[in-house]
């Protein structure tokens, strides 16, 4: 029986069409449908449930140390009410997971975790603390609002109390704060996925359909559509943020990923650290990178890729991209093929359709 | 949703109005509702013969890829160019203009396994 979040009632009542999804009950789409929510974000604001991501709570007086011996990238550089991402890796280098890490103090970190890995990530992380340090799966504690777009920190300021002290726009890109919204508390962060200016709150999982019905309705006038996993995935994907499973995974390491900026091999040890030095030191042989269809055909996961008849890469994310109008794909190639301007075939049902390597993002925002 | 009564339904949601030994098919108005936006679809080539359930093409939502099932024996006489060029058109009159193939019929023994708009909207439901 999959999981549902505590605004399932508020999916059914907006027609979203519910599947299951690494173990929950989400909205593909609502009845407007994909192109309309992925532009309604891309313009105005999109409203997401991503209730299903997993909330790890590590706290303890070595929870930095802690922290930053199992993941790649350097927590100790983040101050209080910051957030950071970063990759986990297992020994050899292979992905447990990409997180975002909010440091609230020196002996508290609240981690945002991929739905899919929520229990892995948690054994991970538990079987690995010293003594001292507590390890808590918070997920069901918390309901997870993404309001994404350029509109959004007009509409988010008229429901938060933040104002009193600070204004949102005084959280910078990558920071948070404890405040409140509607009255109820929350953490208010300006994260996404989506490539938009706009924020992640975390508020009690009860407060999540008040809150929710609260922003639809004052988000009316500018614009607002809830959105659902496909705009979700299409967004990311022009921005070509990798998704676990897609781009980074247990057997692909952050360096060939694209990563590097979030792995510190300069800093003391981590788990992964001397066989992620040993593939940088190995001249990395792929790179990823952003292919754009010339033709009609829609690159998809897992075609192949060839250049002159030899292959050459493979998809690991593709979609019509509803912003460019076209397909695109992000895809792991030999780095003989991967500068920007290059032409690589995609194999599409067995006939070969031209693509060129472009710059990503593939979408930039104007504002 | 719409199932109109002179159409013929497969369970791959296709469908298939038979007039005399020709048939034009395409795929249902539940079909394209699952689907959402179609913004591309592969044709066969006129002249391709094609038996009961053989893949004739696919259409592609933003996210899905979806392979099109012959729901007879046939000889592709036209495939739909305007809906080729034109995707959106199988959302909006999928049993319209938005078909996408006519058939010379080959062999009619096929028919029989198709359901009517009845039969068709009793399965529909039952997948809900």
């Amino acid at each position: 029986m999959a999981k549902r979040t505590a605004l399932y009632q508020e999916h059914l009542n907006l027609k979203g069409k519910m599947v299951e999804f690494a173990g929950w009950e989400m909205p593909v789409q609502y009845s407007e449908g994909l192109a309309a929510e992925h532009e309604a974000c891309r313009n105005s604001i999109g409203l997401f449930d991503v209730s299903h991501m997993g909330e790890v709570l590590v706290r303890g007086e070595r929870a930095l140390e802690f922290l930053n011996s199992l993941v790649t990238n350097n927590v100790a550089k983040i101050a209080d009410n910051q957030a950071q991402y970063t990759v986990m890796c297992y020994d050899d280098g292979g992905c447990v997971d990409d997180l975002i890490i909010h440091r609230v103090n020196e002996r508290e970190f609240f981690i945002c975790v991929n739905a899919s890995n929520t229990e892995k990530d948690f054994e991970w992380i538990k079987s690995h603390a010293p003594a001292g340090v507590s390890v808590e799966d918070v997920s069901r504690q918390y309901t997870q609002i993404a309001i994404q777009g350029r509109h959004a920190m007009k509409l988010l300021q008229k429901l938060t109390d933040i104002k009193t002290d600070t204004k949102l726009d005084e959280i910078k890109y990558y920071w948070f704060r404890k405040g409140r919204v509607l009255g109820e508390p929350a953490v208010i962060a300006r994260t996404g996925y989506t490539g938009e200016d706009g924020f992640e709150i975390y508020v009690r999982w009860d407060s999540g359909p008040k809150i929710w019905n609260a922003l639809i309705k004052e988000g009316a006038p500018l614009g607002i559509k809830a959105c659902g996993l496909g705009a979700r995935d299409t967004l990311r994907t022009e921005m070509k943020y990798p998704l676990y499973g897609h781009e980074i995974d247990r057997g692909l390491n952050p360096i060939e990923a694209g990563l590097g900026w979030a792995v510190k091999l300069d800093k003391p040890d981590f788990t992964g650290k001397k066989a992620l030095v040993a593939i940088k030191e190995a001249n990395l042989n792929r790179a990823l990178v952003g292919l754009r269809s010339l033709g009609r055909a829609i690159p998809r996961q897992g075609y192949a890729l060839e250049r002159g008849g030899a292959s050459a890469g493979i998809v690991t994310s593709g979609t019509f991209s509803p912003s460019l109008k076209c397909g695109i794909a992000i895809a792991y190639v030999d780095r003989a093929h991967s500068e920007i301007g290059t032409r690589v075939d995609v194999i599409v049902r067995d006939q070969r359709a031209e693509h060129e390597v472009v710059e990503t993002p593939f979408y930039k925002r104007p504002y | 949703m719409e199932f109109p009564n002179d159409l013929l339904y497969t369970k791959d949601h296709e469908w298939a109005r038979v007039l005399g030994d020709e048939a034009v098919i395409g795929i249902t108005d539940h079909a394209q509702d699952s689907l959402g936006e179609v913004v591309y679809v592969e044709l066969p080539k006129t002249g391709r013969t094609l038996a009961p359930h053989e893949t004739f093409g696919v259409v592609e939502s933003i996210k899905a890829v979806s392979d099109l099932y012959s729901p007879m024996a046939g000889t592709v006489l036209e495939a739909n160019a305007a809906a080729a060029s034109d995707p959106g058109m199988i959302n909006r009159s999928p049993h319209g203009d938005g078909w996408l193939i006519r058939l010379k019929l080959t062999d009619r023994a096929a028919l029989s396994t198709l359901m009517n708009a009845e039969d068709y909207k009793k399965y529909v439901e039952s997948l809900k």
